[in-house]
Order: C-alpha cells, then structure tokens, then sequence
C-alpha cells in the first residue's frame, strides 16, 4: 500500500545531497596521483542496498554531476560508472533485509561480492576503456589509474558501507525480545 | 566550501531556460568529447569564454576552483607524459625532437601540441560550466527539465537535491563539531583506513536523521498531492522563448558542422605535421 | 460557534492497530467533530495523538499500515477508501516539523506546490498564491529560501500552503514546538484570525495547553492510552484535576489557584487569566502567599567560566554578538534565554571552540582557553545539541556512551566500568545492551546527556533540552538535570525557549537580544520586567498576571515562591517513589 514512488524520489533527491555534501571529504592514499578513498561512495553503497538500484544508481549519477558542475571538471568516461556498483549492489536489495534487522554475516558477504564485482566492471573495465575512447589517453595511464579507483572503492564501501548498513540495521530492526538487566 | 550559486542577474544567458543551457551544455560536452580537432577546440573555447563573460560571474566565484583544476590538468599531462612519453607521436605519425630530458624521455613537438589539445577539451567546458552554476535558476531548473518530456517525478528529485543541500552541509558542521568536541579527531594525523572508520561517526547521525527526514518530507509531499496525476504545473516555469529557440538551432548547426569536420578525413585529429 | 449539527469528522467505535504492534494503539473511540468548531487534542506522549490525526488525513492505514475496525466519516468521506490524495482536497495538515514541510526552493513554490500538483494553470495559480500569501503575510518573502526565514515565519508558510488549497479541516500536530513564546503566541492568534476569514474546522494537537489557550478553543480533548479520557468545554476541564492526573501541565495559575487550597469553579471561567473572575479566589492566594517560604538562592562559588567582552560577526557589516560579558559559578544551572536568531547558540559555539571569537575573552577555571583546540575544551565543556539524532554515533547504547573515553585512548575495562557508573546515575543501566532505536525521544536525550557526563566536564551547556517533549518526560529530564547538578557540583547552561523551565529549575536567566546581554537576574525577576521581556520576545507569566489580579505588591515574589513550593513539592514526591 505505501507509495514507493513518492518515497523514492525524496530518497533520490536528499541521498544526492548527501552525496554531494559529503563528496568535498577525500583521504588521500597517496600512492598513486589522483585516487584515495572517497567516504562519499558509501552513501550510494547504503541507498543501493536499502532503496534498490534505481534509486542509489540516481544518486551516484545526479550527484556525482551536480558536484563535477559545482567544481567545474564533468569528467564524463568517470560520471557514467558510478551507476554500476550501485546497480550491482541493489539488483539483491531483497536478500540483505537491512530494515528488518537481519544484515548480518550471510548478508555482508552477498553485499560485499556485489560492490566487489560492480566495481571492477566499473573502475577497472569501463573508465578506463570510456577514457581510451573519448580521451584517447595512454591504455597504460587509464588502467592503472582505474585499478587505483577500483581499490580506493572497494576498500570504501567494504569498510564504511559495511559499518554503516550493520549499524542502520542494529538500529531500525525490531527490538523484540529485549529484557532489562541488572 | 563555498558553492558556486545562483545570483539573479539581468544578462542574456540568465534570460535563457534552464533547458536550453542544458542542451547546449550536453552538446558541448558531446562534440568536445568526440572531437581532437584543434579548430573546432578553439572555437568552443571562444563560445564558451563569452558565455561566462557574459553571465557576469566573478573571478572570485570560482577562482579556486579554477586554479584546483588547473592543477590537476597539469598533473594530468605530466602523468601522461611519464607513461607514454611518445603517444603524440603515434598519433600524429610524426616525430620532431624538442629537448632530450633523460633515458627514454624525449619533449617532442607532437607530444606538446597532443597535450595542448587534452588541454583544450577542458577549457571548451569548464567556464560554460561555472556560468550554467550562476546562471540557472534551480527553481525554474526543475520546471524546464520537465518540460522537455524528463518525468517530473524525476525532475522532482533534482528540486529535492538543491533544496537540501544547504541543511546538509549545515547539519555536517554541527555534527562535526560535536564529535569532535567528544574527542574524535578528524584530521590528517591518523592511517587512511582509520580516518575512513572515523569519519562514520559524522556519517552515521546524517544517515540517521536523513531517513527520518525521507519519511517526513514524502508524507508531507503526499499530503499536499505529490504524484496524484500523471501531469503538473509548475510555478515557476517559464515557457521557451525565441531566443531559446534559435540557440538550440544554432547549437545543432554548430555541433553537425563541428562533427563533419572533424570526421570527414576519417580520423578525429587535426594534424598540422603533414 | 458550531455552525451545524452534521459532525465534519466522525469516529465511530473506532479501533486501529498498527501492522507492527501486538495491541491496538487506538480503542474504540467515540468522536464528534463539529464544522467550525476548534478543537485541541491533548495528552501523553505515546497516547495516540498523532495516530488520531494521521487517520483522518488519510496517512493511516496509506503510509502506516495496520488493521482498522469501527467507522470514521470526514468531511462525507472515509479517508481508508480516498487515500491520502483524496482527503488532500479536504484536510490540510500542518507538519510539526515545518522545515520537512517546507519543500519548495522558494516560499512562492512552497504556496503553489499544492496547486502545482493539481495542475493547476500558472496564471491562476500566481493569483491564488498571492492571495494565500496576503492572509499569512509573508507577500515580501516570495523569493526567499528556506534557510533564509525564520522559525515563525516558516510556521507561516505551512500554513499558507496548506490554505491555499481551500480546505475545510486544518491539523496541526504541535505547532508550536521550537517557536519562541512570542512567536507561539502569533501563530495561534493567526489561526484564529483565519478561522474568522475562512469556513474552516481547526484540530490542533499540543502539549502547551496553556499557550493554546490563548486564545478561546471550543473543547479540550484529552487522549491516554489510545482512549478518550475527556471531551470537555476548557472552563470545565480546568476546574478538574484531568490534565494533571494525566501528566499535562495546566495552565500555571490554575495550578496556583488550586495549591491555595481552592475549587475552581467553571462558572469564573479559568479559560484565561485575563477574564478569570478571581474574587472568590483572592483571600486564599493571599494567605497561601505569606505562608510559602521564600527562596534563598545566592551563589558565592568561586567562577568555572568568564567572558569578557566577547565579540563575534558572521558578515564583516553586520556583528552577530557586540561585546558580551558574563561569569557563571561553580554549580549553577543558568538559562540563556533570547528569540530566535538572537546568537545565543553563536555564544555556545565559541564556548566551544567551534567558532573562534573577534575580540574578547573566555576564561575556564581562571585560564584563558583559546589556545585550545575543540577536543581539549571538550574534556572540560560538554556541549548537547538540541537533536539527539545529530549527536548518537553507535547503534547500542553502551558503546554510545563510551565513545568519548575509547577515543581517549582510556582501556576498556575502564571505559566500561566508567560507562556503566554514568548509567546508571542516568536511569538507563538496566537498558545498557540495547540498541538506541529501542528508546523513546526522552530517553535518547539522556544518552547523549549520559555521553557528555561520563567525560567529567565541569560545565555542560545543553541547546533546547525539552523541545517537543511532553510534560511527564520533560519533567523526567529536568529532574535529572538539578540531580546530577546536586550530587556532583557540574555547572549547567541551558538554552531555552521555555519560560516555565527557566523558572522552574534554573536560578538565573541570561537574557540576550541583538548581540547584547541585556538582563542578568533572577527568572522571576526577568519575567515580571515588562520592559525585559518586550525587548526580547519572551512571554510574562501568567502567574504575574494572577499575582497583580490578588492585589499582590510583589509579583516577582510571589512566582518566586510558586517555584520554590513546587519544588519542595516534586523533591518529596520524588522521595517517596523512589
Ligand atoms: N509507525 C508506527 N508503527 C508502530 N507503532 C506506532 C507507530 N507510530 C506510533 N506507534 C505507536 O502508537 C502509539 C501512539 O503513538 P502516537 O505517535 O500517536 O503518540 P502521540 O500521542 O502523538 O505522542 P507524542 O506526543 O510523543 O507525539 C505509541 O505507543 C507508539 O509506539
Ligand atoms: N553560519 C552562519 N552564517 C551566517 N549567519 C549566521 C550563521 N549562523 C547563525 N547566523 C545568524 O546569526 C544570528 C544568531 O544566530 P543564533 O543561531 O546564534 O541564534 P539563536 O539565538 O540560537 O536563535 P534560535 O533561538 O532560533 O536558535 C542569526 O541572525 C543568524 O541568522
Ligand atoms: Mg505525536
Ligand atoms: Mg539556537
């Protein structure tokens, strides 16, 4: 009976601001020029998971647009991957029951295999290959560049996301059988 | 950081739909991505240059962000420098020698103009960015997106976007502050991956009260009729005018040109060296 | 003023039960709501209230869902059938949150979003919102965004966004929560100006009853435990002892009537103190007026916390605060009180680092503090913010708590054993492992007070602590605050909107207006000054207005002594249910 609808366009709309608030936060890994770990990402991670694909997918993409317009750099061959992580974690949004409570280690890992794999079709396939092809810049540059962002990524939604969506099922599942102690 | 904002002005590109800037700004950034061809490059760069002129923006606006990409621009040629040192050559099928730096390293002229045309292919967007930032009125943003056959349902979410951001950044430094008070320690002294663990603290509250806030806000929308029929009216819509109209034209004229230009020796470079 | 006898809203044998809950949240209610008719609905919090409202705006069982039984008939209509849209065209809601109802960049779209949803066309929509905007007043602000208004005036613009659709029920679910007492006062005297240039029926929610009261109401409905456990005319429910057996705070004089041993009669009307006949009241308040002891409450502590000539400006043109002086001693519990946008939670700031000042000085313990960074004055100042939701970090409460000290780098066992101490001083020990979803908004409140105290601060300063609570739990608070204050010394600065909470539990009141400190006294003495408290939007009280009614000499004696009689009076009750 809830209407998912209008819901999901408010979740849209206050996620990407989320997003873009939080994108101005970089930890810098140092290694290699231009990657670090962008606690930004885990926004999408947690609306894929709760909301589904469509909306952390929205997310990723208006959001990572409106904060390329604010700093001035629309870097195209890296806007349109971010929609597949996202894709990939919500497409099981079903099996994680994060507002139920039950994100636990069965979930953890189907969602952590999900972000896993959506980003190395992301960072380490797509940018760099969309960069090749609208940039025409050096394969060698790209790919390492895309293997930087792919770990930078996993490490941010495997640690954060994971943290944040246990904690936000701790939280919103039922508090049945809860007793008070001595 | 202080965002880039709309200001009201009295200007020819302020006086344009959101939807037109839109579509020219999409354009752009499709042929300057398709395209290597120098002319075409500088041309862009002169459109684009008297939009900002004339959307009046200040230097000080978006100077620091200005200078922050051109930093990253510079690291990003010499970084392509160090990994292919010779990549204009291949593309150009040319090789003029400039400076023998050291080992396999060698500044060639084609490298330098490849490099420049990388260059380029920003500057052809940036500035009508920043000018799109000052000179849309989000309001009539969302209105127009809609008009253009985007659901408005979809262009809705856009509105929602704009209008929270402001209370999410004031909502970050309150939180921030008070973690900090309690003696978490969000700066640059700890390991990254602890820094991340950290950094949960301010995201979690925000988390928290924002999936409260989703709930407020679409009951509050659904009270007042959100998504009850399949179209709707907009307030602050502004219908395209004339001048909204020839732009537009004027942009798909340009970008057929651009393109047949670029294409028509069946290779996306213009190449000075033969 | 009931205009006809066909009820607008009616609840017949009406029980709901949310889809989650083991137990009917509503139970067989029996309600009558007349056209033109204004109705306050009080009662506990976790009583139903809300429930009440959101089924008759059609957001239960559309959003909530659960089982309903019984009838209920609004304006014709059954909301379970017409869905929340179809009752939009009927029933406006008034949000208690007024910045989630805010939706529109702009207060001109947030006026036509109604409209604009109804497709209506541009021309007639601009017309139709100018007009909603004339009767709220807000036609100078169209262009305004939201951050750029303040709390009355977003209060206005729900209102008109809810008007502008010509509904014939409006609901308002605590209006008046957050609203300084002056800008309370407006809002209500707003409704009741629309209510006589449009054909509408009121239902206002509140636990201010007194502040509603302001203005006349037609009946007082009083809700507990999902029941109705009064529908009265205001005189008669005042001159009863409902509201109190049932947790609400009555309107003050009414409770200093009855403390001098008096039975209200209806006839004298208690609605308002200013057309309350008093005479048959007047020997006894004077009798019970010398006989109540008179505080002593002076402090000759040595000084926690100096400030001198404190300076601050967001904008270089305009400064925020013009030089502000004030010492608070060992074991005070001040109020710092002031309307909206004043700067009084800009002082907290630079008392906590948070903002570094233009020119002055803070002192802590003697020693200048602005050497140190946030952190380090944190281990002396514990600052909590008015929303708990900003501040808890971790899903279970202990952890939540401990926070601060395993950040510190104290072991565990400590942090533990340290924990477990402030929880248990915080009544919340026996809850330790559970999570802080479990907890009610009360609750939540002292965890994050609990989280503050288990760093040993000297000074806590708290923003709004009882914003939205009812009385039973703001009591609950309040009561622990003056606690902890007696047994372990801390000083405490409350910022608040609250005049009765000032009075009640703090010894002074800072009284700040534009950047200035304009009274430094007691509360008593702060309300009574007319002066004082038109300068700075706060609200006399009507326990003044009673004392001057007496013919009493010393009003700001004699709410002086109504606070020192109350307190002996929940400190005995307090013992005797321990
Ligand atoms: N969405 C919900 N799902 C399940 N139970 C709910 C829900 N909302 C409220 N309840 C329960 O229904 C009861 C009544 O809640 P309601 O919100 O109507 O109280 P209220 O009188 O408005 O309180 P307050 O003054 O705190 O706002 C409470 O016991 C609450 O736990
Ligand atoms: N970050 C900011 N930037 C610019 N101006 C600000 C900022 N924060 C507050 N102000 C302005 O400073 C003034 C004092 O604000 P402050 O928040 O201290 O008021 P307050 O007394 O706490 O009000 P309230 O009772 O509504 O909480 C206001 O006019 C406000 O608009
Ligand atoms: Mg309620
Ligand atoms: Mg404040």
């Amino acid at each position: 009976m809830k209407n998912n609808n209008v819901r999901n366009v408010v979740a849209i709309g206050i996620g990407t601001a989320l997003y873009v608030v939080l994108s101005f936060i970089y930890i810098p890994l140092g290694a290699i020029p231009n990657t670090g770990l962008m606690p930004s990402l885990s926004i999408i991670a947690f609306f894929s998971a709760v909301f589904g694909p469509v909306v952390g997918a929205a997310i990723g993409l208006i959001g990572q647009l409106i904060y390329s317009l604010i700093t001035g750099g629309v870097w195209w061959s890296w806007l349109f991957p971010m929609a597949i992580p996202a894709i990939a974690i919500g497409l099981f949004k079903g099996k994680y029951n994060v507002k139920e409570g039950g994100f636990g280690g069965r979930q953890i890992a189907v969602f952590n295999i999900a972000q896993v794999i959506g980003n190395a079709i992301a960072w380490a396939f797509l940018a760099p290959v969309l960069d090749i092809l609208i940039y025409s810049e050096p394969a060698n540059k790209v790919f390492l560049q895309g293997i930087g962002a792919f770990v930078g990524d996993i490490i941010v939604m495997g640690v954060l996301g994971t943290i944040l969506l246990a904690a936000y099922s701790k939280v919103s599942g039922k508090s049945a059988g809860l007793k008070k102690e001595d | 950081m202080k965002l880039l904002t709309y200001t009201k002005q009295d200007t020819f590109v302020h006086h344009l739909s959101g939807v037109t800037k839109l579509f020219f700004f999409l354009l752009w950034c499709v042929v300057s991505g398709l395209t290597y061809d120098t002319r075409v490059l500088a041309v862009m760069i002169a459109v684009s240059m008297w939009v900002i002129w004339d959307s009046r923006a200040k230097w000080e606006q978006f100077a620091g962000i200005a200078k922050l990409m051109a930093f990253f621009m510079i690291i990003n040629v010499v970084c392509i420098f160090f990994f292919s040192p010779y990549i204009g050559c291949e593309i150009y099928n040319s090789r003029t020698d400039l400076l023998h730096l050291f080992g396999n390293y060698t500044i060639t002229a084609e490298q330098l103009f490849y490099s420049l045309n990388v260059m380029m292919k920003y500057f052809t967007i940036v500035p009508s960015a920043f000018a799109f930032m000052v000179s849309t009125d989000p309001s009539e943003f969302a209105a127009s997106m809609n008009g253009v056959g985007i659901k408005y349902t979809a262009a809705y979410s856009v509105s929602i976007a704009l209008r929270y951001i402001p209370n999410v950044q004031s909502d970050y430094r309150r939180i921030k502050n008070a973690q900090e008070a309690r003696g978490i320690e969000m700066s640059g002294k700890a390991k990254p991956i602890e820094r991340l663990k950290r950094t949960s603290s301010i995201i979690f509250p925000m988390l928290f009260s924002s999936m409260d806030r989703i709930d407020v806000v679409s009951n509050a929308m659904q009270l007042r009729g959100f998504g009850k029929k399949k179209k709707r009216t907009w307030y602050a819509g502004v219908p395209l005018s004339r001048a909204d109209k020839t732009v537009i034209v004027l942009c798909i004229a340009f970008s057929a040109a651009a393109l047949w230009l670029t294409f028509y020796d069946g290779n996306r470079f213009y190449n000075p060296f033969q | 003023m009931r205009k006809s006898d066909e009820p607008i809203i009616e609840f017949k044998n009406f029980t709901f039960q949310y889809k989650s809950q083991s137990e009917p949240s509503l139970f067989d209610i029996n309600l009558r709501i007349y056209p033109g008719e204004k109705i306050l609905i009080a009662g506990p919090s976790g009583s139903g209230k809300s429930t009440l409202s959101n089924c008759i705006n059609a957001l239960i069982p559309q959003a909530y869902e659960g089982t309903i039984t019984g009838t209920l008939t609004v304006d014709g209509k059954n909301p379970a059938k017409e869905g929340i849209f179809g009752m939009s065209k009927s029933v406006g809601t008034v949000l208690q949150d007024t910045d989630g109802q805010f939706i529109g960049l702009t207060v001109g779209e947030d006026l036509a979003f109604a409209l604009e949803n109804d497709a209506v066309e541009q021309d007639e929509m601009k017309r139709r919102v100018a007009e909603v905007a004339d009767v709220v007043d807000v036609q100078k602000l169209l262009d305004h965004a939201p951050n750029e208004l303040s709390g009355g005036q977003k209060q206005r613009v729900s209102l008109g966004g809810v008007l502008v659709d010509n509904v014939r029920i409006l609901l308002f679910d605590e209006p008046l929560a957050n609203l300084d007492p002056a800008t309370g006062k407006k809002t209500i005297a707003l409704i009741d100006d629309i209510m006589k240039v449009k054909d509408v029926t009121v239902v206002i929610i509140e636990h201010r009853v007194e502040d509603v009261l302001y203005r006349d109401v037609d009946r007082i409905i009083v809700v507990n435990e999902g029941r109705i456990a009064a529908d009265m005319k205001p005189d008669d429910l005042l001159a009863g002892n409902i509201l109190n057996e049932q947790g609400i705070r009555e309107p003050l004089y009414v409770t200093a009537v009855k403390y001098a041993g008096c039975t209200i009669d209806p006839k004298d009307k208690p609605q308002h103190i200013e057309t309350m006949n008093i005479a048959p009241y007047r020997e006894k308040l004077r009798a019970w007026f010398e006989k109540a002891p008179a505080p002593d409450r002076t402090n000759n502590n040595p000084p926690v916390l100096e400030i001198k000539d404190l300076k601050f400006s967001y904008t270089p043109d305009e400064p925020t605060l013009r030089g502000i002086s004030l010492t608070l001693r060992k074991g005070e519990m001040v109020s710092l009180v002031g309307r909206n946008g004043a700067g009084k939670s800009t002082l907290a700031a630079l008392i906590c680092g948070f903002l570094k000042p233009d020119s002055g000085t803070i002192l802590l313990d003697g020693e200048d503090i602005s050497p140190l960074s946030i952190k380090e004055r944190g281990e002396k100042i514990g600052f909590v913010m008015q929303s708990p939701n900003q501040m808890i970090s971790k899903p279970m409460i202990i952890d939540e708590v401990g926070l601060g000290l395993s950040v510190r780098g104290f072991p565990a066992e400590e942090v533990r054993k340290r924990s477990e101490d402030v929880l248990r001083i915080c009544g919340l020990y026996p809850m330790r492992n559970w999570p802080v979803s479990a907890l009610s908004f009360g609750q939540k409140k002292r965890v994050t007070i609990a989280s503050i105290l288990v760093m040993n601060p000297e000074l806590i300063i708290l923003d709004e602590p009882t914003a939205g609570q009812d009385f039973r739990h703001y009591r609950e608070i309040m009561e622990f605050l003056r606690d902890i204050n007696r047994k372990t010394g801390v000083t405490i600065l409350m910022i608040t909107h609250d005049m009765h909470l000032m009075l009640e539990y703090t010894d002074r009141a800072i009284v700040i207006t534009n950047g200035q400190l304009i009274c430094d006294d007691t509360p008593a003495r702060v309300l009574t000054n007319d002066a004082i408290v038109d300068e700075a939007d706060l609200k006399r009280t009507s326990l003044h207005d009673l004392a001057v009614k007496c013919g009493i000499e010393e009003p700001s004696e004699f709410v002086d002594r109504f606070i020192e009689y109350e307190r002996s009076k929940f400190a005995k009750e307090g013992r005797s249910s321990e």
